[in-house]
């Protein structure tokens, strides 16, 4: 069985450390937030300028003027803080944001990702993502192994338009967990539950390295 | 004290002509300033060039100025909520130019404090890169990027005095404060304007430098994209 989206969030969540500064991107990634446990105390930040988003809101505490990088109503935790999107950018260029988890169209053996443009489509724009991965120091990328239709989006090298090179460190799909090899290669450290090495070695395109016995994912 | 304030969002924007360079601030619909944009559509100036991080709805925000075909340019890093912005560039209309999010904001912070280039990391190795120099600093490679700057900034604070001073509420805050300094004329709409001396000195955001007019704006409509409640 592969994940669900809920599935790669709480195996996502399983990577973040205690005390640490990071920054979620739209779609699974935002998930991610909800499966913390709550003994690790970490900062979510919004690039928009926000340090210490909090939950939705509730109904009548809805603020216009207070919003995610999604364009989504949030609320502030206690020990918030509010900036303009340069400071933002200078925290994230600076290297102060700890970990950055984003989705991913492709991700290429070498660890370039490409997440922001599909040649022929409408262009909508990079936002923040080429800062993101230019200048994260840990990257995570939270995306489905194989499109709709089947091909594999761990590749050799990306087709699509890339976002920044060499930046991604670890993958997590529904298929699997893999650490990008600085010398090149997905190296395949876990497998969803109940889906075998030989399933993810037809999904992946790009260079697979498999060493010794490759566990199963624990999700709780 | 310098009395920058002016009667409204027209008298404010009475000099801005056809093809000037606007610098409009937001984040998405949050933080815009709504009443400058209604004005500009009222006087129908043209041919503009517009640096905004985002370019409005369909109907709300610069999506009105898109309407009435007042944009000749769009300089932005996300433009993904508005058809008719899609139409218009499709069919050659529009000229945009994406930059990313982080250099777009450093941009035009640089053109307020005086610094014509500087080096980031964003975009290297990617389609941004291409045309531009690039250097290697500590092992690592960067773009250079030069400053923005505008004829007209158009910026919106929740508080401001009459001295142009002016304070920011929760994330309307974004590209506000370096605008105000990137405009040769900084426009300022407040929710609320007082008189010089109510606002404390230690809270201001943007000083009154940076700021030549000032207006208290009025019928906000702070219109929300995506309103997203706790799940009950």
């Amino acid at each position: 069985m592969t994940l669900d989206k809920i599935g790669i969030a709480k195996r996502i969540a399983q990577e973040v450390q205690d005390g640490t500064y990071i920054n979620l991107g739209i779609g699974i990634p935002t998930l991610v937030a909800n499966f913390i446990p709550d003994e690790i105390n970490v900062v979510l930040q919004s690039e928009n300028g926000l340090l210490g988003i909090g939950p939705f809101p509730e109904e009548e505490a809805v603020d216009a003027d207070l919003i995610n990088a999604g364009k989504q109503t949030v609320t502030t935790r206690a020990g918030s803080s509010l900036f303009s999107s340069a400071e933002s950018f200078e925290m994230i260029r600076g290297g102060h944001v700890d970990l950055t988890i984003l989705g991913a169209m492709e991700v290429s053996e070498n660890g370039d990702i490409a997440n922001w443009k599909i040649p022929g489509k409408m262009v909508k724009g990079m936002g923040g993502a080429m800062d993101l991965v230019a200048s994260a120091e840990n990257i995570i990328v939270a995306m489905q192994h194989c499109s709709r239709s089947g091909d594999s989006k761990l590749l050799k090298a990306c087709t699509l338009p890339i976002t920044g090179i060499r930046c991604v460190k670890k993958i997590v799909t529904d298929m699997a967990v893999l650490n990008v090899l600085p010398e090149g290669g997905f190296k395949l450290i876990e497998r969803a539950p109940g889906v075998s090495v030989e399933e993810i070695k037809a999904a992946t395109a790009g260079k697979l390295v498999i060493e010794g016995e490759i566990p199963e994912m624990t999700i709780a | 004290m310098i009395n920058k304030e002016v009667k409204n969002a027209d008298e404010a924007i009475f000099d801005i002509p056809d093809n000037a360079t606007l610098m409009l601030g937001g984040f998405g619909l949050c933080g815009i300033p709504e009443n400058a944009i209604s004005a500009l559509i009222k006087k129908g100036v043209k041919g503009l060039t517009c640096i905004s991080n985002n370019a409005g709805v369909d109907d709300f925000g610069i999506g009105l100025m898109l309407q009435t075909r007042q944009v000749k340019k769009m300089i932005s890093s996300y433009v993904g909520e508005n058809a008719e912005f899609e139409r218009q560039l499709l069919s050659g209309e529009l000229e945009v130019d994406l930059i990313p999010q982080g250099t777009l904001a450093e941009r035009i912070r640089a053109g307020g404090a005086g610094i014509p280039a500087f080096f980031t990391p964003a975009g290297y190795g990617t389609e941004v890169a291409e045309g531009k120099e690039v250097r290697e600093f500590h092992g690592k490679h960067y773009l250079m990027e030069e400053w923005l700057k505008a004829d007209f900034s158009l910026v919106k604070a929740w508080k401001g005095d009459k001295a142009g001073n002016l304070v920011f509420k929760g994330t309307a805050r974004n590209f506000n404060p370096m605008m105000a300094m990137a405009g040769k004329v900084t426009i300022a709409e407040v929710e609320e304007l007082v008189e010089v001396g109510e606002l404390d000195p230690n809270q201001i955001h943007t000083p009154g430098i940076y700021v030549q007019r000032i207006f208290q704006g009025n019928n906000y409509e702070k219109r929300i994209e995506q309103r997203t409640t706790k799940i009950k």
